[in-house]
């Protein structure tokens, strides 16, 4: 089963390699990590997603909890939750493909955020399917670059992952 | 008052009652060496080798439960010093290894003596930290010795870049430790407990498995004291000797791969199992879903959540640090009206005498050639069976846990998790710094010896008046022992060729040496060790049987009533 994992951290340096060593050493899997500092700079808030049975996710946040920087951890997916991923997409867009283009970024509700004569940047939000979605929407010979920023996710409503 | 990183860090170290440093200098320590020469508060023990140092803490700590310290340079120091390292953090001992680094300028530069020193201990630590400023130095080891000794125990590196050692700031040693991220929890669940209560005093078949986080907490007065209130059986893992008494009648001896037949048959067919500080690890349940095609109830107390539901499914966990737990259930154990079923329990006992019968452990010594296990009986003997033994990994391992019958915890000192050879010598000097005045053997082989000889010298530096037991059989045993039963008697490098003489080895170093060849003088020769040579190293060097094998066996993959007998071969 896919899980959504929420840690909150020390941002200390070498935290991140406490974590994805922590996955490598114990043969876990990881989908996507995401990371960045919160409000209080002093902390770090991590997504992981990963997949694996019920036992294996129970010792992935144990032994998560284990790390001594590590402060809290959530299974959001035990719950109500959102989750987003950013992509930013380059494209070939010159002639007929311009308008076409267009078109379609605006029904996936994306932005074109950089134009040149000849290509768009889109950026784009959604779940991992919308993004996959628009991917297969397009024509796939006219994606230069994609980058993606895998999975941030919070809970809904009163869960609160905070110190 | 303004102080310099190395005065800090010699500071910290006397704050923390800390009686001996195991270590080896070099160049990105030079200044912490300076100042501990200065001092005398406490004493630095020069090894000859990193492994060393740490091994030696390690045993040190394993000993005393007191925190065991090293010190190393940069770069080679620290890779030296890995194995050591890596070895604590599977058996869970408190330790902290203080590291010199590179200047901070030259981190990453490729300097002279560098390694990533966090990045390669990362995996084998408790934790570890980079000092990167003078002012973080005296919490950042405040921490260290916190972290290693509170929660599961386990070691704890500080690095610290030379410059740093050599800046000045105001010192003072923190009274006490806020740490948001780090809060173990010491007290187990009450309702838990309850439930575990209810589910030992309704067993037919109990069984109490004991492992070595009973030695690690010092809990085992307590065991001791709950289980001869249920009048249960007991079995300990290799990590656990001593946490019951071997002599005791309801003990069944050491579990797992080489553990009692009646051991492993009590663990397969009981109806409620309860695991005190063990983690059901590889060599103890054998297969875990054979293990598993029993219904029976388990009930686990460990410190690490982790440690819980890890290999086979528990129905009660409760997290918390032994003593507390125990005296809890003890407590509610009082309190309850119910008793064991004295029917179901006598059965029991007569179904576990009926295995004890088949005497799994018994062997036959001739006139001709030394059987190693009659050598460990004889030590037994010897030292009434009160001294502290260290053993390094094999076959010499599995005899010394199998016949010396440990009654007390903290006794029996070695390498159960990561299975290090060398660990012998230098545990066995440390348990000698930790207990001045104790009888130390290490029983060993002559390959095991061989991969930390050069520590004969440290002990004669330091009058170390250990006896090392050497049961040589020419082999890497239990290689031997593997190829023998699971490669076809392909004894591939097994043999251990070109061996040094021992005896004139020891001499070398200043010790004394003694080669004993025939099953007559092994008491004889041992008693003059350990009475005559009181205060002298003396190197043993037994000539045993090339081909006995550890018995009984539980293949590996197979499960845990499979046992192989020795009388079946």
């Amino acid at each position: 089963m896919r899980h959504i994992i929420s840690i909150l951290i020390e941002n200390e340096a070498g935290a991140l390699s406490r974590v994805s060593g922590l996955f490598s050493a114990r043969a876990f899997n990881i989908e996507s990590l995401t990371v960045a500092p919160t409000e209080d700079a002093s902390l770090s808030r991590m997504t992981i997603v990963s997949t694996g049975s019920d036992d294996v996710i129970e010792q992935i946040t144990k032994q998560l909890n284990k790390l001594i920087d590590v402060v809290k951890v959530v299974d959001l997916s035990e719950a109500a939750h959102i989750e987003r991923e950013l992509m930013l997409v380059k494209v070939r867009s010159a002639g007929k493909d311009r308008e076409e283009m267009k078109r379609i970024a605006d029904i996936f509700r994306g932005r074109i955020i950089d134009v040149t004569e000849s290509t768009y940047v889109i950026e784009l939000t959604g779940n991992g399917s919308k993004l996959d979605a628009f991917l297969e929407a397009i024509d796939r010979a006219l994606i230069l670059e994609t980058v993606r920023t895998g999975v941030s996710g919070i809970g809904r409503g009163d869960r609160i992952l905070k110190v | 008052m303004q102080l310099t990183g190395a005065e800090i860090v010699i500071r910290c170290l006397q704050e923390e009652k800390v009686e001996y440093v195991f270590g080896y200098p070099g160049g990105s320590v030079l200044f912490i060496y300076d100042e501990l020469f200065k001092q005398d508060k406490f004493k630095h023990v020069l090894v000859r080798h990193e492994q060393a140092a740490v091994h030696a803490a390690d045993a040190y700590s394993r000993s005393s439960n007191k925190i065991g310290v090293c010190m190393v340079t940069s770069g080679p120091g620290v890779t030296n010093a890995v194995t050591g390292i890596a070895t604590a953090y599977m058996d869970s001992v408190p330790m902290v290894i203080i590291s010199g680094q590179v200047p901070t300028a030259y981190i990453g530069q490729d300097a002279f003596q560098e390694c990533d020193t966090v990045g390669i201990t990362r995996p084998c630590v408790k934790h570890n930290f980079l000092v990167k400023d003078v002012r973080d130095l005296a919490v950042t080891i405040k921490k260290a010795f916190f972290i290693a000794k509170t929660g599961r125990p386990g070691p704890v590196l500080v690095d610290i870049p030379k410059d740093i050692t050599n800046q000045k700031c105001d010192f003072e040693y923190p009274k006490t430790l806020v740490m948001r991220s780090y809060n173990p929890v010491t007290k187990g669940h009450g309702g838990q407990i309850k439930k575990a209560v209810q589910m030992l005093l309704d067993a037919k078949r109990p069984m109490i498995y004991s492992g070595g986080g009973v030695i690690l907490s010092d809990a085992a007065d307590r065991l001791v004291k709950l289980a001869r209130a249920l009048g249960y059986p007991v079995t300990n893992t290799l990590m656990g000797l001593g946490g019951y008494p071997a002599t005791d009648k309801q003990s069944l001896g050491m579990l797992g791969m080489h553990g009692t037949y009646e051991a492993n048959m009590a663990m397969q067919n009981c109806d409620v199992l309860i695991a005190v500080g063990a983690r059901f690890d590889d060599r103890v349940i054998g297969n875990p879903t054979h293990f598993g095609s029993v219904a029976r109830k388990i009930i686990h107390i460990d410190i690490d959540p982790s440690s819980i539901s890890k290999r086979v499914k528990v129905d009660v966990p409760i997290v918390g640090n032994l003593p507390e737990v125990l005296d809890e259930l003890q407590k509610q154990l009082e309190a309850s009206s119910g008793v064991p079923d004295p029917k179901a329990l006598a059965s029991w006992w007569k179904q576990i005498d009926e295995w004890r019968g088949k005497k799994s452990l018994k062997y036959k010594q001739g006139k001709e050639v030394i059987m190693p296990q009659y050598v460990v009986e004889k030590l037994y003997e010897v030292t009434d069976g009160d001294a502290f033994v260290t053993s390094d990994v094999g076959q010499h391992q599995m005899w010394a846990a199998q016949y010396y019958k440990f009654d007390k915890p903290r006794r029996w000192i070695n390498s159960g998790g990561l299975g290090t050879m060398g660990v012998g010598l230098p545990y066995a000097m440390g348990v000698r710094f930790a207990n001045p005045k104790a009888t130390v053997a290490c029983v060993t082989g002559e390959a095991s010896i061989q991969m930390n000889i050069q520590e004969l010298s440290t002990a004669k530096q330091f009058r170390i008046p250990v006896k090392i037991i050497n049961l040589n059989n020419r082999y890497l045993g239990m290689v031997r022992q593997w190829q023998q039963m699971f490669h076809g008697n392909r004894y591939a490098e097994s043999y251990v060729d070109a061996l040094p003489d021992f005896v004139k080895l020891a001499e070398s170093y200043g010790h004394v040496g003694m080669r004993i060849e025939r099953p007559a003088d092994v008491e004889p020769a041992l008693r003059e060790a350990f009475t005559r040579h009181k205060n002298d190293l003396v190197f043993m060097d037994f000539l045993t049987d090339q081909t006995a094998n550890v018995y009984p066996m539980v293949a590996a993959g197979k499960g845990l009533s499979e046992m192989i007998l020795a009388e079946e071969l």
